[in-house]
């Protein structure tokens, strides 16, 4: 008799126990899924996320073309081919200047320094600009902002050509 | 005796709630405290007040934010000024605390049963750093702008989990209206409810310790009993005092001259050069010599455990009251200072002008990472054992002087950050 009644208070503890558990793991899940739609609905921008550079012969060669709207750079390599890169420095996110003059990306903050592919010549950046992709349709030039895609250093495959016909 | 007459009583019954009737007289001295916790306190209290009326006008809207600081300073009756001692209370309460701490390593008056109270200093440490960090970006200006986004891209370097703190605290990949909130609803709630929580507790850890350390020279017993005086008028007339001055050198300064304001945030133009807070300049000066790894996790968490051990370590002797343990620990401490200033600024010249002239790429793990921290930790342990066996120090006197090695390090390196980095963040000759 005795025992049943503690077996029956211990269990009730133990159920308080769980059922308390589950409330605050309840509790954790709504205060994490509070902070979600912020990150995930998109924005203004980002319905904005395809940018339609122009057309492909607008751009000269071993030129590098600033796009403010998409915070980009559109760079045509000296062979015609392009890369769409991320105007932030991989070292610290500061906005990288393009220098005509002296033909590469210097930071203003750390000066790391990036060639025309993006490429790091200068420490201490730590990887090659970011990318984002290119499509060419009809000799238009569009980049997709949304998806940007980290790259440890430069490789040819990189490289967007207009498809020869 | 004591007949209740007005006023006066009502103020002593009130003032008894939280504050003893007497106090050991020595601890009144301010060659003991120099009445550093009390100034922070007059600085929170500011804070806290200055706060609430910035709250009123200021809108945390990417838009809206810095428009919102030119109506403060230009057509809000005293607007400027409220936000002068609001930015000078603010720096000021992180250097003052610092200090404070210090002030509370060098007496030993960490040791038992003052150890949980020390743990709750850290803390309350940390709410003001973060306060002011949080802070600092609200006026939506370039400096501001700039500096957050620097100092959250060192969370990139955070293996597995670093971006996405990052990318929570922005509420984006980059600053923009979530980081807004995020740190306006961090400044102006959740830490200021965290330091008034952590400031009683601070408060009443001090009363159950029986009040502060009892400053004694070394030949005086550990248990000396001190001589007690009437805690009203002799405590609180001090306190008055300090508060007082305080007061006027805040409101003085407020009025001379204007918390920094930059031109509006500008996502397209990186300022040259960058900084981080200037209290975070030592970890991005370490970020220029080290592996980020080491530079933003190793060597900070290193040191952050180091800090909190300070209290539970096993000492040999039981220094607390006693400034630098000893006439020779004030020695050995000094020496350390000496060789963590001469070795941090040679160190920052040799890898400026010799080994950073050597191969390009990406930081390399080994050479810029492990190598040198495995160093300077068999720096300091040499350095431990080199004050333990050739100058016959104790426990106390060689961790002290460890320590002081270390904080004069991170010291030193905030220095050069802030006043020998200039364009592009080269060195060069004090701007």
């Amino acid at each position: 008799m005795k025992k049943e009644t503690y077996s029956r208070r211990s269990f009730l503890t133990k159920l308080w126990i769980a059922l308390g558990a589950v409330a605050f793991a309840e509790l954790v899940a709504v205060v994490i899924s509070f902070f979600k739609p912020r990150k995930t609905e998109p924005t203004a921008a980002e319905r904005d996320a395809v940018v339609i550079a122009g057309a492909v012969d607008s751009f000269e060669p071993g030129t590098v073309s600033a796009f403010v709207q998409g915070k980009f750079y559109l760079a045509r390599l000296d062979d015609g081919g392009f890369l769409a890169m991320s105007r932030n420095c991989t070292h610290l996110s500061c906005s990288v200047p393009w220098v005509s003059k002296e033909h590469k990306f210097i930071c203003p903050c750390h000066s790391s320094e990036f060639d025309i592919t993006g490429e790091v010549i200068n420490p201490p950046a730590p990887r090659a600009l970011d990318l984002y992709p290119i499509t060419i349709e009809n000799d238009i030039l569009s980049v997709d902002t949304s998806k940007l895609r980290k790259r440890s250093v430069f490789e040819p495959t990189q490289v967007v050509y207009v498809k020869k016909t | 005796m004591n007949k209740p007459h007005g006023h006066r009583t009502y103020f002593r019954s009130f003032l008894l709630h939280f504050r003893p009737r007497n106090v050991p007289e020595r601890t009144l001295r301010l060659s003991l405290t120099w009445g550093l916790g009390g100034i922070a306190l007059v600085l929170v209290f500011l804070l806290f007040g200055t706060g609430l009326m910035l709250k009123f006008v200021y809108e945390p809207f990417p838009d809206r934010a810095y428009e919102s600081i030119l109506f403060l300073n230009n057509k809000v009756p005293f607007g400027q000024l409220v936000r002068n001692i609001h930015w000078l209370s603010a720096n000021g309460l992180v250097l003052v605390v610092f200090l404070h701490l210090l002030r509370v390593f060098y007496t030993g008056a960490f040791t038992a049963p003052r150890q949980l109270n020390w743990i709750i200093g850290l803390a309350a440490f940390a709410a003001a750093v973060l306060s002011n960090y949080t802070g600092y970006l609200l006026p939506w200006d370039q400096i501001s702008y700039w500096a957050i986004t620097i100092s959250t891209s060192m969370l990139d370097y955070l293996p597995g989990v670093g971006g996405s703190i990052k990318e929570w605290m922005l509420g984006g990949t980059e600053p923009g209206p979530g980081t807004l909130v995020n740190f306006y609803a961090i400044h102006t709630a959740i830490l200021p409810a965290l330091l008034l929580i952590a400031l009683p507790f601070h408060f009443w850890r001090i009363r159950k310790a029986k009040g502060l350390v009892i400053p004694r020279s070394a030949e005086e017993d550990p248990g000396i009993q001190a001589e007690m005086v009437e805690t009203m008028p002799h405590l609180i007339v001090r306190e008055v005092a300090m508060a007082v001055l305080v007061l006027a050198v805040i409101l003085v300064i407020a009025m001379l001259f204007n918390a920094p304001l930059s031109e509006q945030a500008n996502p397209g133009l990186s300022p040259n050069p960058t900084k981080a807070p200037w209290y975070f300049v030592g970890i991005q000066e370490m970020l220029m010599h080290f592996h980020p790894i080491f530079a933003i996790l190793v060597i900070p968490m290193s040191l952050l455990i180091g800090l909190l051990s300070i209290p539970y370590i096993k000492y040999e002797t039981e220094s607390s009251g006693i400034w630098f343990v000893s006439g020779k620990g004030l020695k050995l401490a000094m020496f350390a200072a000496v060789v963590a200033t001469l070795g941090t600024v040679g160190g920052v010249l040799l890898n400026e002008f010799v080994v950073a002239s050597g191969p390009i790429g990406p930081p390399d793990m080994v050479n810029t990472g492990l190598l040198p921290f495995v160093s300077i930790l068999g720096f300091c342990t040499g350095f431990y054992f080199l004050l333990k066996k050739s100058f016959k120090a104790n426990s106390n006197e060689a961790i002290q002087a460890l320590f002081t090695l270390l904080t004069t390090a991170f010291v030193v390196l905030t220095v050069i950050g802030i006043w020998f980095r200039g364009t592009g963040m080269q060195l060069m000759w004090v701007g």
